[in-house]
């Protein structure tokens, strides 16, 4: 008996380590599909309701094990890294190091396109990756396909362009030009010319809510739903010119930097900001916001990248840098800051809560490109960098998401896919009011208020204790006839009744008292002048 | 140094031939869908103005009867048919994908009151007013019988009389005894022309048999005396009754839970007991405005049909207060009786206006073969529908029925009258002493004792 149950003991610690490893990356994986923490289901009276919501939890679980389970087998594709030995340091690894150890398909994304005569080049790619579009400021408008490395087509509006975004896909984009915003479609032709906005700093498209959102040079913010073409919200934010302005892709509230060095956070059903938050002494220069959400990069003249926790908003960390000018997260979480012709990649080393942004690549460019607009690449580890003399990519490795879904977006789309995903987005758009700092309360419980009203038992038991007390103080003993026993009796109702009444009708009688002065002093007025008693 | 970056290639990643399907990635990880929650709740917004547009519950009526409908009958054998009675005494067996009567089978002299199929359908068995039961010989339906045209009609195979009108009549589910109920419960064999058992509890008449299908010596009747009363055959006597404060017009026993039975009631409830323990009812089904006439449960025991005086069909959950769905037309006048046909996608009405009615029993269901990718996409929708049905934008547009102005009228003035009866012994408890005012459930309030 002794001898199996040991037996038993040694089978169970004797497992195999590569299972024990992948318990615990399991668990890892099942908490990110879980989504959250479960209900918590003690608080609830309803027996029915408590079995239903317990089995629906299991099945919460059960379907974060099966995806966790299948992630293994599901994605094909692994991460890139750079990883360097002994006493190298990852950020003195150049672009060149880079091109020779990686393959030629990877090398083909390193290039620099010099077009010195159109001005400093603003970029945005299409939620897939596949199309960039660029811009410059003298007027140089092209569409290209990335994967192919080819050119769409290109325009020259002959107006300044101070920005330029894609709309829902690579069909349509809008180009901020010198009076107004313009919409062209795929082949460069001109649809709309959105007079309304006047002249437009910055242009940044919402995708899940069809919604463009620019503001202008005198600080306007405008909203408008590319469907129907109706402007959603117009809102004068009080605070001066500026062209820092970023969407946060979590939430889909847009982020304004001004120049006293707040950041404001808006939403279009409301004309006074969500959130102002103080973060740099002198002008922002630019924000940047992490794809889950919870973090946010700013930076300002002072030589300080700043990152912030939207949750609690506090400052997670101060970066003492250059002056960036522009900044920019990847899908992986890296961050990009950009100055002068000087890019700095900056990592996160420390996975988790707590975030540790240090130094992981730099690249420097010729001396006379002066960056613009840094942007990543979605699903490769890739940057597109704008400058004055055109654009250029390189290499950061670990920067993309190695694995799409199809049905978000897709590199490889054929034509009949992007038609397809085209109707199902436009059936699920959302509607301007679910823009809130916090989406998850979408669909869930009101909390329940915070001052816990004493239950009944304890109010009763309360008023127990109060009526005990009232019955056993003691009377003075009064003299000279004045102590009748009827007297008495009558004194000790009076004080049960007093401690009765001090119990939750108390507040049935102040409204009652209120409503009973009001009438008293109407009827004390003389009847002339009746009719100037205060009706409530 | 360690390098690696990620490069696609495009044959990977896309199909091989023109031929082949599409390659699809997925990647479930919830950081790259953000406000999902949001796209979920539209998309139930979404599903539930879908299911509003295709909903089209009224598939048919089957017309050939000259006197209002009295009762129906199921044969379990063969799913197309259905048979029906009607006051004057005709009896018709109906095909039902085509909506026309197959055969007749006349006979009776005054109503029919009660139909029921055997074990193994090939007999059928009506009882009715002219104090008759009438055993017939069910025509078996053959493959080249599309020539419903001419129809047949069948002469009784055994006819027996008896003393009293009869006022229902139920087969046993795995035997050959059926029992009928007019001044009392009489048991009867296919051979005999008397009948094999008699019961009785009380003077008064019953008017309603159901056998127990799970175990078949388990029978239930009500009596216009207000009781329901369980009898077992191998007993040979009642095993328990109940008396309630209205009397109960139909009954019926869940298929997939035989030991819980659902009885139709006069004041307008449907009440669920559970037949090991009568003294209390399980669930109260309340939504008609006035009596419940008939009940059938559908095979997978999940809901029942119900049929009412007020001129409406009410499909309810098998465990909830209130009905799911609402049936009714304005040619519908009284429904006496009602089924759920065998593969739970049709219920079928008989009303006073000598119509059967074919409805869905899922209002917006897409009948026919319906493709996979379909079927997903349907029960996608049910689910996120189901997921965010109790906020209010959906909530009013799931819970949403037009109900006929004398229907919702009657259920406004029945609103008032129980709030302010409710008001008032609020405020009688309130002002006595606690304790010596209690309110009893509404599941035991309308039992008035059980009798061994």
């Amino acid at each position: 008996m002794e001898i199996s149950s040991e037996d038993n003991n040694l089978m169970e610690k004797v497992l195999p380590p590569v299972e024990q490893e992948s318990d615990v990356e399991l668990e890892t994986k099942v908490k990110k599909y879980l989504r959250g923490e479960g209900a918590n289901l003690e608080t609830l009276k309803d027996k029915k309701l408590k079995t239903q919501l317990a089995s629906r939890e299991k099945l919460y679980g059960k379907s974060a094990k099966a995806a966790a389970k299948i992630e293994k087998w599901l994605l094909p594709a692994e991460a890139g890294y750079l990883e360097t030995e002994g006493l190298e340091k990852t950020w003195r690894v150049k672009q060149t190091d880079i091109a020779n150890e990686v393959d030629i398909l990877s090398s083909r994304n390193q290039y620099d396109i010099v077009l010195p005569d159109f001005g400093p080049y603003k970029l945005d790619f299409t939620a897939s990756g596949r199309h960039m579009l660029a811009g410059g400021r003298k007027g140089h408008l092209a569409l290209l396909d990335m994967m192919n490395m080819s050119l769409i087509k290109e325009i020259q509006v002959r107006e300044t362009v101070r920005d330029v975004a894609f709309l829902h896909n690579e069909q349509f984009f809008a180009a901020a030009q010198k009076k107004y915003a313009y919409i062209y479609g795929r082949d460069g032709t001109e649809l709309h010319c959105l007079k309304e906005r006047g002249p437009v700093a910055r242009l940044r498209f919402l995708k899940n809510h069809f919604l463009l959102a620019s503001v202008n040079k005198s600080g306007q913010l405008h909203y408008q739903d590319v469907t129907h073409g109706g402007m959603v919200a117009s809102i004068r934010t009080g605070k001066g010119r500026t062209d820092v302005m970023e969407v946060n892709p979590y939430n889909g509230v847009v982020a304004l930097g001004h120049s006293g060095g707040t950041v404001t956070m808006w939403k279009p059903t409301s004309q006074a900001p969500l959130v102002q938050m103080q973060c740099h002494p002198g002008p922002v220069s630019s924000v940047a916001f992490h794809p889950n959400g919870h973090l946010m990069a700013t930076s300002g003249k002072e030589r300080k990248i700043k990152i912030w926790d939207l949750r609690k908003f506090e400052e997670v960390q101060t970066i003492h840098s250059f002056h960036a000018k522009t900044l920019s997260f990847s899908q992986k979480g890296l961050l990009a800051a950009g100055t002068g012709s000087f890019v700095q990649i900056l990592g996160d080393s420390s996975g988790g809560s707590s975030h540790n942004y240090s130094r992981y690549m730099n690249h420097s460019m010729v001396k006379g490109y002066q960056i613009e607009k840094l942007m990543f690449r979605p699903y490769e580890d890739v940057i597109g960098i704008g400058h004055s003399m055109g654009w250029s990519s390189i290499l950061i490795p670990g920067s993309g998401e190695p694995n799409f879904d199809s049905w978000v977006a897709n590199p490889f789309e054929t034509s009949k896919q992007r038609r397809e995903k085209e109707v199902h987005s436009l059936l699920d758009k959302l509607p301007p009011e679910t823009i809130m700092l916090d989406p998850s309360k979408i669909g869930a419980m009101r909390p329940s208020r915070r001052k816990e009203k004493p239950s009944r038992g304890e109010i009763e038991a309360e008023k127990e204790v109060a009526i005990e007390a009232a019955k056993s103080t003691e009377l003075k003993n009064k003299t000279k006839g004045r102590n009748k026993p009827s007297k008495r009796t009558k004194k000790k109702k009076e004080m049960v009744e007093n401690a009765k009444r001090t119990f939750p009708e108390q507040e049935h009688n102040t409204a009652l008292k209120k409503r009973r002065i009001g009438e008293d002093a109407a009827a004390e007025l003389p009847a002339s002048l009746k009719r100037f008693a205060r009706k409530n | 140094m360690k390098i690696k970056t990620l490069s696609r290639s495009v044959d990977e990643y896309t199909r091989e031939r023109s031929q082949d399907l599409q390659r699809v990635f997925h990647n479930f990880d919830p950081s790259l869908r953000p406000m999902e929650k949001a796209v979920e709740y539209q998309r139930a917004l979404t599903a539930a103005k879908l299911e509003k547009i295709f909903a089209r519950p009224f598939v048919g009526a089957m017309d050939g009867h000259r006197d209002g409908v009295s009762c129906m009958a199921k044969n379990p054998n063969y799913l197309k048919g259905i048979f029906s009675a009607s006051m004057d005494g005709d009896i018709r067996l109906w095909d039902i994908s085509s909506r026309r009567t197959v055969c007749q089978f006349p006979g009776h002299q005054g109503a029919v009151r009660g139909l029921t199929a055997s074990t193994d359908g090939n007999v059928l068995v009506s009882c009715g007013t002219d104090c008759t039961v009438r055993l017939w010989n069910v025509p078996r339906p053959s493959l080249e019988d599309s020539s419903i045209s001419s129809e047949n009609f069948i002469e009784p195979s055994a006819t027996y009389v008896w003393k009293n009108a009869f006022w229902a009549v139920d087969h046993q589910f795995e035997g050959d005894l059926f029992a009928t109920a007019g001044a009392q419960l009489d048991m009867w064999n296919h051979n005999r022309s008397q009948p094999v058992q008699s019961f009785q509890w009380g003077t008064d008449s019953v008017i309603s048999v159901r056998f127990n299908p799970g175990e078949p010596n388990l029978l239930a009747t009500s009596a216009s005396d207000r009781s329901i009363t369980i009898y077992d055959l191998r007993l040979s006597s009642a095993a328990r009754k109940i008396i309630m404060m209205t009397k109960t017009n139909s009954i019926a026993w869940n298929p997939m839970e035989p030991m819980n039975l659902t009885a139709a009631n006069e004041d307008g409830s449907c009440y669920s007991f559970d037949g090991r323990k009568l003294d209390e009812a399980k669930c109260v089904h309340k939504d008609h405005v006035s009596a419940v006439m008939d009940i059938d449960f559908s095979p997978t025991g999940r809901e029942f049909v119900t049929g009412s005086y007020d001129r409406s069909v009410r499909i309810f959950p098998y465990n909830g207060g209130h009905s799911r769905e609402i049936y009714h037309t304005k040619r519908m006048q009284r429904v006496f009786c009602v089924k759920y046909s065998c593969d739970a996608t049709y219920v079928i009405s008989g009303s006073d206006d000598t119509n059967l009615r074919l409805w869905k029993a899922k209002a917006s269901e897409q009948l026919g073969v319906i493709l996979p990718r379909e079927q997903k996409k349907h029960e996608y929708n049910e689910a996120v529908k189901n997921r965010y049905k109790h906020l209010s934008e959906v909530k009013r547009i799931v819970r949403h029925r037009h109900l006929p102005k004398p229907i919702y009228k009657a259920m406004g003035i029945i609103r008032t009258v129980n709030d302010s009866k409710r008001r008032k012994e609020a405020r009688r408890k309130a002002h006595s002493a606690p304790g010596t005012v209690v309110t009893a459930p509404l599941r035991k309030r309308k039992i008035i004792k059980e009798v061994e």
